[in-house]
């Protein structure tokens, strides 16, 4: 029982509550990164990173916060832990850091960050509240792989910078699709991707 | 004056916050569903990025800047401060709308009613902070240009979630696929009006 409780806190947010496409939270910097998979996956782990950490200091703190200013005291704790990944991309993957720019600091404000912190961590004990911060990264994160992984190979013919698009297609008279780098399509292939999640969420429970 | 009038029209319709950033996207999609409350809130992200962003240039380039000391005394010329910047930016925007929200209340009730419920809402809003970052990052020359930037900003994201707001309204009477209503239509819209406000890129007064 103990145990089940805790596979679903892991497995609900990437499936069948993910963040981004059931949720809609954390959007807004989710789209801006996807144009490259390498970005998206620095991304995804930084935001992971912050959510596992600040959702175990708050819960550490959970008893001490008073409830009135507990906005800010949460803002604190997210903006030391995004200060220090935006700090470690600086100095050990500059032109990461350079390509991510805004967004990094932009972790600050993702909903899901905050989300979580209101919703879970200021009420569970700090080892679930891990759990549950790692598991909301990921549903994060995998979702802007999808669209990172679709866009670039689309987009630019490549993956994490790797051309796999064989010369000969091109010679062929095969073209990049311009229209993938482009923002507007971010926002179209996560619409199509909550399409494809709620049509198969659907069949599900009428085949129950 | 050509400077200015060329940051404004690039923050609104090439720079969109919505379009081609994603910011606030959250509140974006959310509150997008009549048209008033939509109002209600893009004037109140209009408001605070107007009010924050030259606020956080001014603190940026006399206190955190590489050398932006000296003002108080040379001796301050190597301190960097900058790795302050982000919690500095969200310490400013937070206490900011706590002010507005106070002076609001106190002196336009009726404003307050209108705009108040939105206002907590907003110091969590990535498209103020983000404001206050793309200003930091492009570097303006004077507070003035940073000021039009946020108020440009702000309109453009105004613009941006009434005319969503106008369409979903419009569309609840359409015959959209069961999986794909609401949330689903709803990115699909704001993707053919980013590529709409595509059209306005390379725009140069």
């Amino acid at each position: 029982m103990q145990n089940k409780r805790k596979e679903r806190i892991f497995l609900d947010p990437i499936f069948r509550n993910n963040p981004v496409t059931v949720q809609i939270l954390g959007i807004c910097s989710a789209l801006a990164v996807t144009v490259k998979l390498q970005s998206a996956v620095v991304m995804a782990l930084s935001l992971t990173f912050v959510v596992a950490f600040s959702n175990v200091i708050v819960s550490l703190l959970r008893k001490t916060i008073p409830g009135r200013i507990r906005i800010i005291v949460q803002l604190v704790v997210v903006a030391f832990l995004v200060i220090l990944v935006d700090q470690f991309l600086k100095a050990y993957f500059f032109d990461i850091s350079k390509q991510l720019s805004v967004f990094v600091g932009l972790i600050i404000t993702n909903c899901i960050v905050m989300g979580r912190l209101e919703a879970f961590a200021m009420s569970n004990s700090p080892k679930r509240s891990l759990i549950d911060g790692l598991a909301n990264g990921l549903g994060y994160g995998l979702i802007l792989i999808v669209v990172a992984f679709f866009r670039e190979l689309l987009g630019s013919g490549t993956i994490w910078n790797y051309q796999v698009v064989p010369q000969a297609f091109y010679d062929a008279g095969y073209m990049n699709n311009g229209l993938m780098i482009m923002p507007p399509m971010a926002l179209i292939a996560v619409g199509l991707i909550v399409w494809i999640q709620r049509a198969h969420q659907q069949r599900k429970e009428e085949g129950k | 004056m050509e400077n200015i009038a060329n940051i404004f029209v690039k923050s609104i319709f090439i720079d969109n916050m919505i379009f081609a950033y994603f910011l606030g996207m959250c509140s974006y999609l959310a509150v997008s569903k009549t048209v008033k409350t939509s109002f209600g809130l893009g004037v109140a992200v209009a408001f605070m990025l107007t009010i924050t962003v030259p606020i956080n240039y001014l603190i940026e380039n006399y206190l955190l800047c590489k050398g932006a000391m000296t003002w108080i005394s040379p001796s301050f010329a190597d301190v960097d401060l900058s790795f302050l910047t982000f919690i500095v930016f969200i310490a400013v925007v937070a206490s900011m709308t706590q002010l507005v929200e106070m002076v609001v209340e106190k002196f336009s009730p009726s404003l307050y009613n209108s705009l108040g419920i939105f206002l907590p809402l907003i110091a969590v809003n990535c498209a103020i902070l983000g404001g206050s970052l793309f200003m930091a990052e492009r570097s303006y020359a004077n507070v003035g240009e940073a000021a039009v930037f946020g108020f440009g900003s702000g309109i453009g994201w105004l613009l941006a979630i009434v005319s969503l707001a106008a369409i979903r309204e419009k569309i609840k009477y359409s015959k959209i696929p069961k999986a794909l209503d609401g949330l689903g239509i709803a990115f699909i819209i704001v993707g053919l009006m980013g590529l709409a406000f595509m059209g306005f890129m390379g725009i140069k007064l």
